[in-house]
């Protein structure tokens, strides 16, 4: 039977609420799958809880119910084999940028030589543009540079599934179009899975084969996902000339200014244990998707019991 | 731009300069000046006493900073000088006390770091050993001489003890303080990177709240080097608190006034190789 490289299941986040209230319910119902060398891209409005499904899939912090599955083992913490870029960077202000990267390799390959390290960080720090400055502090990088030493830090330990929770969003556009080229040129050399929150569209179209939709929150749910066939290697430059890449682009406006507050979270949870919907805009008319174009087969819940939802 | 900067910031450490010797010289001048042995007056029908105390006046009369001067100027070129119990240079003296302060502040500092990385580290700690801390911690350190002097039955030991017990709290507080203010996101680094809880304390909680906790020890080292001399002058003995009650006793004011000013130098001194360290492991965000 088909074993999915990442399987959410039913994952839900409640918080607990004053007495004599009801739990607030930021998410529930979500399920998705991340295959093996997928670059998937989350988008939604702000507080639907997607920082939370990343910080889960990290293993930082924890659904309230539901199950997640790497590898056909159940993900209980934090592990190397998963690589968080941060959106604030998170790199450690006392060590220089070339220390923030050999911190990471040194976890990763601790019986490696001295040597072995300083080169593998190197290499990486070079691969986003670094080389000149890898003696300094953080404070004395910009933005842009920070979130490089962030990226190859993450990347240079090599890990399975990488984790990026807006690594973009504190920058000025130019700068990140600089990174994003620097992103899909450090991702197409190894193909990690690729797990990205973002809010721009654009972003998503670029680097994305697949963009999951989730609708507003509370009671968020992962909608569609919206699979994106532009050909690779992509460029900023040539993409938005692709005859398909408007059409995309307007599905995902049109999602999020108007579907995305109106999707009843009934009708997406009227079929049970419900995957987002696939959607191919460039193929399918955009204003009529076709449900459920992909395959139920797959999506047959072998490891959990499903359970009802409630609301109210 | 950043030359004009700097050329304002020297002239300002020049004039700084300037105006701290002015009030240098002016303050000494007055002090001097005040303090002059009457002229005129019979040397010759003084009595004894009266010569000891610096002549028949209604006011005590300080020694001039000259006579100061000229006392530090002999002190210091043979500080090391032992002649029996009552009389040791002054660089023993100091000697005798810096042990005591060094000795009580290290001791605290190994209690003190340890147990604040688990106060701060732990909110169970925390709560429980917080009452503890509150009630302890307002307490004057002499206040623990007594007890100290009938436990220990060491006059020396519990000159360390309350040194100890002094410097300690600035300490604690401030290491479970800067733990537990580490960010969240430098410990998620550490998990993301399966860091060994000993490890994460080493590489990152430790670097992290160095700065806070170094604070802690620069105040510390200060409250023990004030206490030191009020220790010592309970004790007696040695040290340079000791040092001070002793010429007091002696009415040698001109060493009273000197032993002063060697506390304050050493007490800035200490001040400053902390300073020192403190921006070491100081770092920007
Ligand atoms: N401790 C908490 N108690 C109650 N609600 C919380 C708590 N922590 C988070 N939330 C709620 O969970 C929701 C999801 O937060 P999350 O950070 O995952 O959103 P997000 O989709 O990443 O938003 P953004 O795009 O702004 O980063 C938010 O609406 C937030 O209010
Ligand atoms: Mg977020």
């Amino acid at each position: 039977m088909s074993q999915h490289f990442v399987q959410v299941q039913q994952a839900s986040k409640r918080f607990p609420q004053g007495r004599g209230q009801d739990d607030l319910t930021v998410f529930e119902n979500v399920n998705f799958n991340l295959e093996k060398g997928e670059f998937v891209c989350i988008i939604g409005h702000s507080g639907c809880g997607k920082s939370t499904i990343l910080n889960a899939l990290a293993g930082l912090d924890q659904f309230t119910d539901g199950g997640l599955i790497m590898e056909g083992h159940e993900v209980t913490g934090p592990g190397l084999e998963r690589g968080v870029v941060f959106q604030n960077y998170s790199l450690l202000p006392w060590l220089t940028a070339l220390e923030n990267v050999k911190f990471g390799v040194r976890a990763r390959w601790k019986e490696w030589p001295p040597a072995q390290v300083d080169e593998h960080s190197r290499d990486y720090l070079s691969m986003v543009g670094l080389d000149d400055v890898i003696d300094r502090k953080p404070s004395q990088l910009s933005g842009g540079m920070r979130q490089r030493v962030s990226i190859a830090r993450t990347f240079a330990t090599k890990p399975k599934l990488l984790l990026l929770d807006e690594p973009f969003g504190a920058l000025d556009a130019l700068t990140r179009g600089v990174i994003q080229d620097e992103l899909i040129k450090i991702w197409g050399r190894d193909r990690q899975t690729v797990f990205m929150i973002t809010h721009d569209v654009d972003e998503a179209i670029l680097l994305a084969d697949r963009i999951l939709l989730m609708t507003n929150g509370p009671e968020a749910r992962i909608a569609e996902a919206v699979e994106i066939d532009l050909p690779r290697p992509r460029s900023r430059a040539e993409v938005v000339k692709h005859p398909h890449y408007y059409r995309i682009r307007n599905y995902l406006i049109d999602f999020l200014v108007n579907r995305s507050s109106t999707l009843r979270t009934a009708d997406i949870d009227g079929r049970g244990l419900s995957y987002p919907q696939s959607i191919n805009p460039a193929r399918a008319d955009a204003d009529s998707p076709t449900p459920d174009e992909g395959d139920p087969a797959n999506h047959k819940l072998v490891n959990f019991t499903p359970k009802e939802t409630h609301h109210g | 731009m950043d030359r004009t900067t700097t050329e304002w910031n020297l002239s300002l450490n020049m004039r700084a300069t300037l105006v701290a010797l002015v009030l240098l010289v002016v303050g000494l001048g007055l002090w001097e000046g005040l303090n002059q042995v009457p002229s005129g007056g019979n040397t010759a029908e003084m009595t004894e006493y009266e010569k000891l105390m610096g002549g028949v006046e209604d006011t005590a009369r300080v020694p001039p900073p000259s006579d100061v001067i000229e006392r530090a100027w002999q002190e210091l070129s043979n500080p090391f000088y032992d002649a029996g119990p009552n009389d040791k240079g002054i660089g023993i003296q100091l000697g005798y006390s810096l042990y005591r302060v060094l000795t009580g502040y290290l001791l605290a500092a190994a209690v003190a770091i340890p147990v604040g990385f688990l106060i701060g580290m732990s909110p169970l700690m925390y709560r429980a050993l917080n009452p503890f801390i509150q009630v302890l911690k307002p307490i004057s350190p002499l206040a623990w001489m007594p007890l100290a002097l009938f436990i220990i039955r060491d006059s020396e030991a519990s000159a360390i003890f309350v040194i100890f017990i002094c410097s300690i709290w600035p300490m604690l507080i401030n290491t479970a303080f800067g733990v537990a203010g580490v960010r969240e996101d430098w410990v998620n680094v550490a998990r993301t990177h399966e860091l060994s809880p000993l490890k994460t304390a080493f590489k990152v909680i430790l670097p992290a709240a160095a700065p806070t906790i170094l604070t802690g020890m620069r105040i510390s080292i200060g409250i023990a080097w004030l206490v030191i001399v009020a220790a010592e002058m309970l004790v007696g003995g040695t040290g340079i608190g000791y040092y001070v009650w002793n010429e007091w006793n002696n009415l040698d004011l001109t060493s009273v006034i000197f032993s002063i000013l060697m506390i304050g130098v050493v007490g800035m001194l200490l001040d400053m190789c902390l300073a020192t360290v403190s921006r070491l492991v100081t770092y920007e965000e």
